[in-house]
């Protein structure tokens, strides 16, 4: 689960992490109270969508203005006009789609005398199957394009989970990212609280991008973005509530009800699949064949009648799919509820598009009789293959 | 020949009275494992009672602890349905009770659970599989997991794999064209695991009965990528065995979770073109189609 930059902010707050004064605004009766809160003489004012690259974006309104969805208020009537310019808009970065994101919040933040930006990171590293920080010097920009352009810039240190963070540990992330005096003794401190609140709250990624030393020689957390297992959220109620559901496309919201995993894609082929693997092979196999993918459905494991229909309803909301591809390896799911669930879905949704469904595992021939004496306009496939072929003609025309 | 599991293998099974366990560990032993006891507190010293699709009734002892059901049953495996919130405190035990091969079937365990076990499983005698797989299966001798035994079929075959379903593709179509398995591995789709590629190639490369190998991938990490190195290194060493590869992703957006907690391509790492390429770069046969999977095998072996 994602969450906002604001919302970030203030769960790092709760563990004494350094960060300007700020407050989130959805309205601009919020922003002009906010503004007056707020001493200046710099006010930030910073777009939220759940993507990065915020600052380098653009807004598709016009009105908006030709600058990014992160701007500098010099003044607070000019802050204010900010806020104007950018809520409700639409913004696009390159993380998001050519559609761009709906601003619908807005963070208000005390502006920083900047010395200088650096990269830190933390993530849990495959490979050593730990925690680890990802720290440099290039702070501020692309991480990714630092990465290609000169990986000796950055550095990973994973901790050991039965020490956590050690003083050596700190050390050696205060050298990799040069800092002496002031900003070397809040370094020391901070990556330990950081380390902290990434165990006692289950996250998967937290990014900050960038941490600043600023002029008076302290540090300060500039910008955060904060992912978390979602397979931990049970631990952390205060958490699932920052959910913003807006920031989802609302067919994986109803997904996530089903407990199905759904992911809404550009292509015209609807898919349901039993498994992650065999669901994102079943895409790949699409594209093999000429046509593209409209979402990634796992109906998973043990997935019953009204789960599977449930599914096939949700795939057919999505006006781009022009044919749908079931694609079942029942192991332990039987091939013959499966049809069953299906068939109930076509009557139900009264499917006016090709449907293509191939079975296989346990009961096949049963649901493949099922299927066949329904007489229902449903085309049966005998492997993967084959219903690969069969749905991409199908859509196609031929 | 086969590895990790065989017919003296004997099994716990941990959260055996849930509905997962108590079907699994019917159709584990109407297949012919030998499943030896369960584990659930509080519910040692009971008899659980199973059905087998011949209509057979079963008994096994239950027993409150790990433990207890090693020392009783002289079992050196496990199997765990443990729903996720209580998960790694059962292979935690397992560890301890110096259970040798542990293999965890539950989705959704939470990943700094695992990095806490991972860090007690380094330091143990105790092998792990999993969690989020389909277990082992040595065919003919010893299923462990969620497997549909019938499309197995015993052969040369090994295969290991980062997904259930595609793993019984790779299955389905190695028994359809002949070859059969000796023995098949679901490491699974989690980002911190037990068993990584590289543990299970070296097994299949050192195992007589295993003449040739399928490895199915997906985007994510660098597993791939690691497996790929090493299958070089023991080229170079004079050890290699003809392999077949696919991965599944390619179409997979940047920065989505595809269902497996660890099917994610982020900062411009784990995506599958760069997977392909380094099992291509190692001699692997990586296959564009799932479907396509065994006849790449078979054609492969033909020369």
């Amino acid at each position: 689960m994602n969450i906002h930059e604001h919302q970030a902010k203030d769960v790092l707050r709760q563990f004494g992490v350094p960060l300007a004064n700020g407050v989130a605004v959805f309205s601009l009766d919020d922003a002009k109270r906010a503004i007056d809160s707020l001493p200046g003489p710099l006010w930030v004012v910073k777009s939220q969508i759940h993507a990065g690259g915020r600052g380098k974006g653009r807004f598709i309104e016009k009105d908006a203005g030709e600058k990014g969805g992160v701007r500098l208020g010099f003044s607070k009537e000019q802050a204010l006009e900010h806020v104007k310019a950018m809520l409700g808009k639409h913004l696009v970065t390159k993380q998001t789609s050519a559609a761009g994101k709906q601003v619908n919040r807005i963070y208000i933040e005390d502006g920083a005398d900047i010395e200088k930006e650096l990269y830190l990171s933390l993530l849990v590293d495959r490979g050593s199957g730990r925690v680890a920080f990802v720290a440099s010097t290039e702070g501020g920009m692309d991480i990714e394009q630092v990465a290609h352009d000169t990986p000796d810039k950055i550095i990973t240190l994973a901790i050991d989970p039965s020490t956590g963070v050690t003083d050596a540990d700190a050390a050696k992330l205060c050298d990799a990212l040069k800092l002496a005096d002031q900003a070397r003794t809040d370094m020391l401190g901070l990556a330990k609280t950081l380390y902290k609140a990434f165990v006692e709250k289950d996250m998967s990624m937290l990014e900050i991008n960038p941490l600043i030393v600023m002029k008076n020689g302290r540090v300060r957390v500039l910008d955060a973005k904060i992912s978390f297992d979602d397979n931990a959220l049970f631990r952390h109620p205060d958490i699932e509530k920052l959910d913003d559901k807006t920031e989802q496309d609302p067919k994986e919201t109803e997904a996530k009800e089903w407990d199905l995993a759904y992911i809404a894609l550009d292509g015209t082929i609807g898919c349901m699949v039993n498994g992650a693997g065999l669901a994102m092979a079943t895409m790949d196999i699409i594209k093999l064949y000429g046509e593209e993918p409209a979402n990634f459905c796992d109906v998973g494991g043990g997935a019953g009648k009204e789960k599977v229909a449930a599914a096939f309803k949700i795939i057919m909301k999505d006006p781009k799919v022009k044919g749908i591809l079931v694609n079942i390896f029942g192991g332990i799911m039987k091939c013959d509820v499966i049809a069953e669930g299906v068939l109930a879905a076509v009557k139900e949704t009264n499917l006016k598009v090709p449907l293509v469904v191939r079975l296989e595992g346990t009961n096949v021939e049963l649901g493949k009789k099922i299927i066949r004496d329904s007489g229902l306009n449903v085309i049966s496939a005998n492997d993967l293959d084959d219903a690969a072929q069969k749905i991409v003609a199908a859509v196609k025309g031929k | 020949m086969s590895i990790l599991v065989d017919r003296n293998t004997k099994v716990l099974t941990q959260g055996m009275t849930g509905a997962t366990g108590t079907f699994h560990t019917e159709q584990g032993i109407a297949y012919g494992t030998q499943m030896v006891a369960g584990v659930t507190p509080g519910k040692g010293g009971q008899k659980w009672v199973g059905t087998l699709p011949s209509g057979e009734k079963v008994e096994r002892p239950m027993f409150n602890t790990v433990a207890e059901a090693k020392a009783a049953t002289g079992a050196n495996a496990t199997v765990i349905y443990v729903p996720p919130k209580f998960c790694a405190a059962a292979i935690e035990e397992a560890i301890d009770a110096e259970i040798p091969l542990i293999v965890t079937i539950t989705e959704g365990v939470p990943v700094l659970d695992m990095v806490r076990v991972k860090d007690k499983l380094l330091k143990s005698k105790s092998r792990l599989v999993g969690p989020n797989c389909p277990g082992v299966i040595t065919p003919g001798e010893c299923k462990i997991g969620i497997m549909p035994g019938h499309i197995h079929q015993r052969g040369a075959v090994g295969i290991v794999s980062r997904s259930g379903t595609l793993t019984y593709e790779a299955v389905f179509q190695t028994t359809q064209v002949g070859l059969g398995q000796s023995s098949c591995v679901g490491i699974g789709g989690d980002p911190v695991k037990g068993t990584d590629f590289i543990d299970v190639l070296e097994l299949f490369l050192k195992d007589d009965e295993t003449k040739s190998i399928v490895m199915i991938g997906e985007i994510g990490g660098s597993g791939e990528e690691d497996a790929a190195q090493f299958l070089k290194d023991e080229a170079k060493r004079g050890r290699r065995k003809p392999m077949v590869g696919f991965i599944a992703g390619l179409t997979a957006p940047k920065g989505r979770t595809m269902g497996h907690a660890g099917a994610i391509v982020s900062g411009g790492k784990g995506d599958a073109e760069s997977k392909i390429a380094a099992m291509e770069s190692a001699g692997i046969r990586v296959s564009p189609s799932p479907a396509r999977l065994g006849r790449t095998m078979a054609e492969l072996l033909k020369g």
